[in-house]
């Protein structure tokens, strides 16, 4: 740094940067001191996380191997053994749960993440096309006019069941969603002057639309990739329950959730437990959503 | 006005084509040949090849498509493989249950959510706003089905007030139909009863918040008729809005509960065609409820126009 006779300070382009990286990094502790400071958001996180870890964890939690059958210990009321009980066929409750968790969660993340991707791939090129936009569009809207769990079952219908079909069949019903909002985000930054000043720089087109155009829509698109990951683990768990999911041989809330069905009047642990671990996930991306927002998107608060 | 109506009429046509065309190629997504599902394992190649040409699968797919959008635009969706029935025949079977669940899941959402909506609305920041944010938080993150197996479980199981299965239908007594709904149609409403409370808040303490309503409440309007008078009057076009938007989700949402609580209505009908590869069954209800979709979004928009002269102009 050199002091300048008028006493004003000149800067280096290092020192410049620095101090920006700086203001930068302030800025955001601040964001995420205000993120941890609001409660729900943090409850979320945590249920979240917690979640994973089941997931992650789940073959030193389980006491039991998945689908290991113990018959003599059938529609066992939660004991010491069997902390949730256990299921008509002498499968452990507790051990289903937990490894569910994985098929839920991965369930969520593919899908959440990958229609993530392909929705921004047509969002932005909409954005950018006017004669691509109206058929992209047009596209997205039929897809919409067909109710979310209907199209899933429909697809899942014609492909079989199968885990990798669900991640198929459920990325096809999200993506169009996050296609629209990935475009509506794409038109407002496409009318900032930076952008026009690329263009008129004689950017490429597809360098405007990566580098300077996707950067600045990933928050729009980042908090529909929340809810995404919930409604995902919601549709899986809907369509295991009508036998159109994971096959059987696959441990599954929804699975769980539909054996404890027909076992009603004699196993209520098979509904109550993967039921409070369904909706405490979907509770906890909902919040953590609702925070991510927040925190990302100040201004549409 | 004439002419937003004529236009808004119009878009619906590109969309219900490619909605046609989406559905289509739903159920021709299959592999192997829906001929080789209905006869069976031990069909020789001749058999299927003469049952592919009676059912004109043999021909190239636009083909088949444009045979089959000619009879659906006459009102034909095919004949059902299973039951050898027409497809029509067969949804008007199932029609009656899904639209008596249906009037009574929105009847229980408006009711849950409406009031309570308000009640946070004008009671902002208190506990009553907090307790109506948790119960919205709720019907968000528990699907329906899982609703319904806990009414179930409580109701049917443990206190044995109602029978856990089971329909009657109207003819049979008003309150006997209504009895055999109630739980279905409370799983189904407290879910979507969720984003309709949120909504109504919303909405309700934008119009709390305007010139209008400070100008009443100067004035000495009392306090119920400042908020179901004045202010909830303005907050219908969004809540029309979002009582569309639950009929369509209530309307799909019903396939999984109609299973649950076997209530043969279309959505019952699409789970077991799914079973039995009945796919025109599952292409004709899911065209059907697509095109009631679309439907009730028109309707939404003309009212709109109709309550909002803004809109029609732009």
């Amino acid at each position: 740094m050199e002091k300048m006779e008028n006493g004003q300070v000149s800067l280096d382009g290092k020192e410049l940067e620095e101090i920006r990286k700086k203001l930068i990094k302030e800025q955001r502790e601040t964001k995420i001191r205000k993120f941890l400071k609001n409660k729900l958001s943090v409850t979320g996180l945590v249920l979240v996380v917690l979640m994973v870890l089941i997931a992650l964890l789940a073959p030193v939690l389980a006491g039991y191997e998945p689908n290991e059958m113990i018959v003599k210990d059938r529609l066992m009321a939660p004991c010491k053994e069997h902390p949730f009980g256990t299921d008509s066929m002498g499968r452990d409750v507790f051990t289903s749960v937990v490894y569910g968790a994985r098929v839920s969660l991965l369930v969520g993340c593919v899908v959440s993440v990958v229609s993530a991707i392909v929705g921004m791939v047509i969002g932005l090129y909409a954005s950018y096309n006017k004669a691509l936009d109206n058929i992209l569009m047009r596209i997205c809207d039929a897809m919409k006019a067909i109710p979310n769990i209907l199209l899933a079952i429909c697809l899942m219908a014609s492909l079989g069941a199968s885990l990798r079909n669900v991640l198929i069949s459920l990325t096809v019903v999200c993506t169009p969603g996050i296609a629209r909002v990935a475009r509506s985000a794409a038109l407002v930054v496409r009318e900032q002057t930076y952008i026009e000043a690329m263009d008129a720089l004689g950017a490429k087109p597809n360098r405007i639309l990566w580098r300077h155009v996707a950067p600045n829509i990933l928050s729009p698109v980042i908090v529909q990739l929340t809810f995404n990951f919930a409604t995902a683990i919601l549709a899986e768990a809907s369509l295991s329950f009508l036998g159109a999911g994971v096959p059987p041989s696959v441990p599954s809330w929804g699975s769980i959730l539909n054996e404890g069905m027909a076992n009603i009047y004699t196993a209520w642990w098979m509904i109550i437990f993967p039921g409070i671990f369904t909706a405490l996930t979907v509770l906890g991306l909902n919040l953590l959503g609702d925070g991510l927002r927040d925190f990302l998107d100040p201004l549409t608060n | 006005m004439k002419k937003y109506v004529i236009k808004r009429i119009l878009s619906v046509i590109p969309v219900l084509f490619v909605v046609s065309i989406i559905v289509f190629s739903l159920t021709h997504l299959t592999p192997g040949s829906p001929a080789s599902v209905i006869l069976g394992e031990d069909a020789t190649q001749a058999e299927i090849e003469a049952l592919e040409e009676e059912m004109g699968l043999n021909k190239p797919l636009p083909v088949q498509y444009v045979n089959w959008i000619i009879g659906v635009l006459h009102g034909d969706l095919g004949t059902s493989v299973v039951g050898s029935k027409p497809v029509t025949e067969m949804i008007a079977g199932y029609f009656t249950p899904t639209i008596s669940l249906t009037i009574l899941s929105v009847f229980f959402a408006v009711l849950i959510a409406l009031p309570l909506g308000m009640l946070a609305a004008r009671k902002r920041g208190t506990a009553v706003d907090a307790a109506v944010s948790g119960i919205s938080l709720a019907g968000i993150s528990v699907p329906g089905f899982l609703v319904g197996l806990l009414l179930m479980l409580l109701v049917c199981v443990k206190l044995k007030l109602l029978p856990v299965s089971g329909y009657k239908p109207l003819k049979m007594g008003f309150w006997k139909h209504i009895r055999c709904l109630l739980l279905p149609a409370i799983s189904l409403g407290f879910m979507h009863s969720a984003l309709m409370m949120r909504m109504t808040k919303a909405s309700m303490l934008e119009v709390l918040n305007s010139d209008y309503i400070r100008m009443a409440k100067s004035k000495g309007v009392k306090e119920f008729f400042l908020v179901a008078k004045h202010a909830f009057k303005n907050t219908l076009v969004a809540v029309i809005t979002v009582i569309g938007q639950s009929v369509i989700g209530i309307l799909s949402g019903a396939a999984v509960i109609e299973t649950m609580f076997g209530i043969p209505g279309m959505g019952f009908l699409m789970v077991n065609s799914i079973g039995r590869r009945d796919y025109e069954v599952i292409q004709g209800i899911v065209l059907l409820i697509a095109i009631i979709n679309v439907g009730i979004s028109l309707v939404i928009d003309l009212i709109y126009g109709l309550i909002d002269p803004r809109i029609r102009l732009s």
